[in-house]
């Protein structure tokens, strides 16, 4: 019955989400940007949630699997010549995506493989190792623009492609982590040694979760790539991987909605302190330090418990000089 | 044949700076068991506490000479000595009992905060770092360069090793090192303050650090808020390589960082400097995660 629902869900949000990309020529285009990227960042921060937070494998290297999908997707694009409006355009930019997030994948696969004997501190600087050799091989691969970057990728991107890979995401990584493959997860991430114990194969469960956490990443590097239309390899540093691993760690390791939520305030943050831009990154870093020494579990915790919410806003009387119920 | 010699001198150089690095990340992994990530920022505010102390000692001991170089040398790794242990008390030793990924965590949020921190106090852009000693040539032949620069590097590092085997091995304080890196708890038991301890183990590690950071100035004279992390992260690469928590291992890591950096960069590519060390990473994990000199230890259930 559950899983019928979220199936739903899933088929109203694609078709909420293709409604309002028929409108979405009536938003400024300031706002249209924020929005896209939230999408795109709510992407990369839930696929990494499931390497980070369920899976508890620190990968700092998201960003290489991003530059992955936006130059994989970017390639088939560009030299299949598609231009945005044409009725041939929706199943070459889809396939370029997935194609995108299967290279990204396979790299995936790659990271996973350390991942099999590395634990915490090095897996990360491992990872982050990956993504940096993803860097600097496309920095030298000349067809690849190198350090000049890819220009004249075509517009694709909008509201409908964003917003559907964001309703997928979720929808994909909710019924992963509810099914055994989540227990799987959890199992890894809280006592390996126990896991294996009983008989959870960790091996396969890092895996899967690397490789599926990378094919989205793929995927929201190939939407960036269209809707920017200009990429270099300077865009997937490290930083980058940062900034998606801070959205996580706000949003609470493992929870789903704090993620999505972290996600989208952490994009739309440094818009609303555009006066103090060029401390964006020191606050980040604080805040990085002071929830960790705080609240480890993120802003939002394990799960965010929308009936204690409610029942706390509920239950609190209104004034009623305001007439509120 | 030249010219391999050349390279091979320069990478010596390079790579005893790196040493100096790694030693820092081998020592404070010895004994709390984490990567201080931070430490490669740390590094490059010795190189800022340079660039601001030398024209003032300059002036006060009057011209650029050995007297000066050794003053801002010491000022500046009295600096970061001091930086390190604040960080460590601030940041590390309110999270000492927790799982180590929240430690790890914290360590980028600092290392980001020095980062993007050191850019809005220094500014973004590249600042010329003064030259303490003039550069003499000592060879200067179409064969080989040898300039008085990499000879200061390899004897300066030599001699900051040297001092801190001493330290490591022959002291009381070393000997108390080496005991909170064996076993906490036994170590506590037999009334050593272990705090004291790792703020001193950060003071020492910071310290080289920043001593690493002037050489580095003197080679490369052109330093920004963002140089530590690449020789940060080789540094401590260089560590893992040699066997972390080794002291020997993290200079023999050093060394061979340094000189496949310069093999590489002169014979293959400059575009591959960055990405051979993190190869050397990942090959070395894969089939030799304790290093060249570390021991093997058995995951303990």
């Amino acid at each position: 019955m559950k899983r019928h629902l979220s199936k739903l869900y899933l088929l109203l949000a694609l078709v909420a989400a293709a409604i309002i990309a028929r409108y979405q020529s009536s938003i400024g285009p300031y706002y249209f940007q924020i929005i896209m990227y939230i999408g795109i960042n709510v992407i990369l921060a839930s696929s990494l949630n499931l390497i980070n937070g369920f899976a508890g494998q620190f990968s700092l290297g998201h960003a290489g699997f991003m530059a992955l999908g936006a130059y994989t997707s970017a390639v088939i694009t560009t030299s299949l010549h598609v231009s945005p409006g044409t009725a041939a355009s929706y199943p070459v930019f889809a396939l370029a995506l997935i194609c995108g997030g299967i290279v990204a994948s396979v790299f995936g696969l790659l990271v996973g493989i350390p991942s099999l004997r590395l634990k915490g501190d090095y897996l990360a600087i491992t990872t982050l190792g990956l993504g940096e050799i993803i860097r600097v091989i496309i920095q030298s691969l000349n067809f690849l623009g190198a350090a000049r970057g890819f220009t004249g990728i075509a517009k694709l991107s909008n509201f409908f492609w964003v917003y559907a890979v964001v309703a997928i995401v979720i929808f994909t990584i909710a019924n992963l982590v509810r099914s055994t493959y989540g227990r799987g997860f959890l199992a890894v991430r809280d006592d390996e040694i126990a896991a294996e114990a009983v008989g959870v194969d960790a091996t396969r469960y890092k895996i899967i979760a690397f490789t599926t956490g990378a094919f989205f990443a793929g995927i929201a590097g190939g939407l960036y790539a269209h809707f920017v239309t200009y990429i270099n390899p300077s865009q997937f540093g490290f930083l980058r991987s940062f900034e998606i691993v801070v959205m996580v760690v706000v949003g609470g390791m493992g929870n789903i909605a704090g993620v999505i939520l972290a996600a989208a305030l952490l994009t739309i943050l440094p818009e609303a302190l555009r006066a103090v831009a060029q401390y964006r990154m020191v606050i980040y870093a604080l805040l990085l330090i002071i929830i960790m020494i705080s609240r480890p579990q993120g802003l939002f915790g394990q799960r965010i418990d929308w009936g204690r919410i409610w029942r706390r806003l509920s239950k609190r009387p209104s004034p009623p000089a305001e007439g509120k119920t | 044949m030249s010219e391999l010699l050349q390279q091979i001198i320069n990478g010596v150089s390079m790579g005893s700076i790196y040493a100096l690095i790694a030693l820092g990340y081998t020592m404070v992994y010895g004994i709390l068991r984490f990567i201080n990530f931070a430490h490669g920022d740390v590094f490059m505010v010795g190189a800022f506490v340079g660039f601001f102390v030398a024209p003032v000692v300059a002036t006060l001991v009057g011209g650029s000479g050995l007297a000066t170089a050794v003053l801002v040398m010491v000022i500046s790794m009295a600096a970061c000595a001091l930086l390190g242990v604040t960080i460590e008390k601030l940041a590390y030793r309110p999270l000492r009992s927790r799982p180590k990924l929240t430690v790890l965590i914290t360590a980028i949020g600092v290392s980001l905060f020095l980062e993007y921190g050191g850019q809005l106090v220094f500014g973004p852009d590249p600042k010329p770092f003064p030259a303490l000693i003039p550069s003499i040539m000592i060879v200067n032949s179409r064969y080989l360069v040898l300039s008085s620069n990499s000879v200061v590097v390899i004897g300066t590092a030599l001699v900051l090793m040297i001092v801190l085997r001493y330290i490591v091995f022959h002291t009381r304080m070393g000997t108390a090192m080496r005991a909170v890196s064996f076993d906490h708890r036994a170590a506590s038991l037999m009334g050593i303050n272990i705090d004291s301890v790792i703020s001193f183990t950060f003071a020492l590690g910071s310290g080289l650090a920043a001593a690493a950071a002037i050489l580095y100035g003197s080679v490369y004279p052109s330093i920004n808020p963002l140089m530590g992390l690449f020789p940060g992260l080789k540094a401590f690469i260089a560590a893992v390589l040699g066997g972390i928590g080794n002291l020997t291992g993290a200079v023999v890591g050093g060394l061979i960082i340094g000189l496949l950096e310069t093999l590489v960069t002169g014979y293959i590519s400059p575009v591959y400097r960055d990405a051979i060390s993190f190869a050397v990473l990942i090959l070395i994990l894969l089939f030799r995660p304790s290093g060249i000199l570390g021991r093997h230890e058995a995951e303990k259930v």
